[in-house]
């Protein structure tokens, strides 16, 4: 346990330092380069922001009228069975179809239950080692106009589903 | 998709609010809501542009190609019919890494170079071909090790 909180602890740190080292070796204009990405983390900070206030609304309004409370309750059988947590369910359905929109809601979970609780462990994992899939499928299928797509949404959903049930066997036995 | 969800929620919220008597708690959330996506956002504002920032030098270095030499032997597990430093060999390496090193940005650019090139050697030019394929599952699996857009918001929401 002290081991990982150290290497969490040092991981971050490290990485920027190595890229700036890196940068200066190659003779880069680090700063400047640095300014370039920053205005465009500016940029997408603007642009999910719409999304966000959408949603957050949206998802608030659904917890708060007690229906996900409601829906809880009847999964729960099923979800104990996987053990999956039902808190993090509206996540992992949303996740393949929208990234803005899982985003949005994996941010108000860590907010509900805490960043550092066991589900916003989980969700943090999840939106780690899950993407877009319908997104990606569909601008990479498109951008050499492929139409028969082979069914490759099956696997895709396949490796997402792998991925989240990982993330929370995972979270289980780190944390 | 979101045309179709987001509605949803709205109209559901409302008809299960009045029938749970949750009315207040539903107005309540409403304005609370919408407040809490503004502090959010602004939080957010620092670590989005601090992380950009950082890995859009990795992006200028060539952190990706030496990291793409180290793929080898992995890609030649993954894709055994693909020539070695052959163009989409590289490409697809490429594309690997930066997903890897969490930089969606310069991953997908350099993906629909890969499928390009792949487009080139189909046969079937409407159908998938199976590297495609399992080039796209593995886009679509995300192979981040370090997830910059998760650790933003999760360092925004723990010093705030």
């Amino acid at each position: 346990m002290q081991i990982i909180n150290y290497l969490s602890n040092l991981a971050m740190p490290f990485i920027i330092f190595l890229i700036v080292v890196f940068g200066l070796i190659e003779r880069n204009k680090v700063f400047d380069t640095f300014l370039d990405g920053a205005k465009e983390g500016l940029e997408i900070v603007f642009n999910i922001f719409p999304t966000l206030i959408g949603l957050f609304v949206a998802i608030g309004a659904l917890r708060s009228s007690g229906i996900i409370d409601a829906m809880v309750n009847f999964l729960n059988p099923v979800l104990k069975i996987i053990q999956f947590p039902s808190e993090v369910m509206p996540l992992a359905l949303l996740r393949p179809i929208s990234g803005s929109g899982s985003m949005a809601i994996a941010t108000d979970i860590m907010k509900n239950f805490g960043v550092d609780s066991n589900i916003g462990l989980i969700a943090s994992v999840i939106m780690g080692s899950t993407e877009t899939t319908l997104y990606t499928i569909a601008i990479y299928t498109s951008s050499v106009g492929i139409k028969k797509t082979r069914n490759i949404i099956i696997p895709a959903l396949i490796a997402d589903i792998v991925g989240m049930i990982v993330s929370v066997v995972v979270c289980r036995l780190v944390f | 998709m979101l045309n179709l969800i987001w509605p949803i929620f709205i109209i559901i919220s409302f008809g299960y609010s009045i029938f749970s008597g949750n009315l207040s708690k539903l107005n309540e959330s409403i304005f609370s809501s919408a407040e809490s996506a503004v502090t959010l956002c602004i939080t957010l504002l620092g670590t989005m542009c601090l992380w950009n920032g950082i890995m859009h030098i990795a992006n200028k270095t060539s952190v990706i190609e030496k990291l793409t030499k180290i793929l080898g032997p992995l890609m030649k597990f993954i894709f055994p019919n693909i020539r070695r430093n052959s163009q989409v060999h590289k490409e697809i390496s490429m594309n690997i890494v930066a997903n890897m090193l969490g930089l969606g940005n310069a991953a997908t650019p350099l993906g629909l170079k890969a499928m390009k090139s792949m487009q080139k050697e189909n046969s079937k030019k409407d159908t998938l071909t199976d590297n495609m394929m399992l080039f796209i599952v593995l886009n679509t699996a995300s192979l981040q090790i370090i997830p910059t857009t998760v650790i933003a918001i999760r360092s925004s929401m723990r010093f705030k």
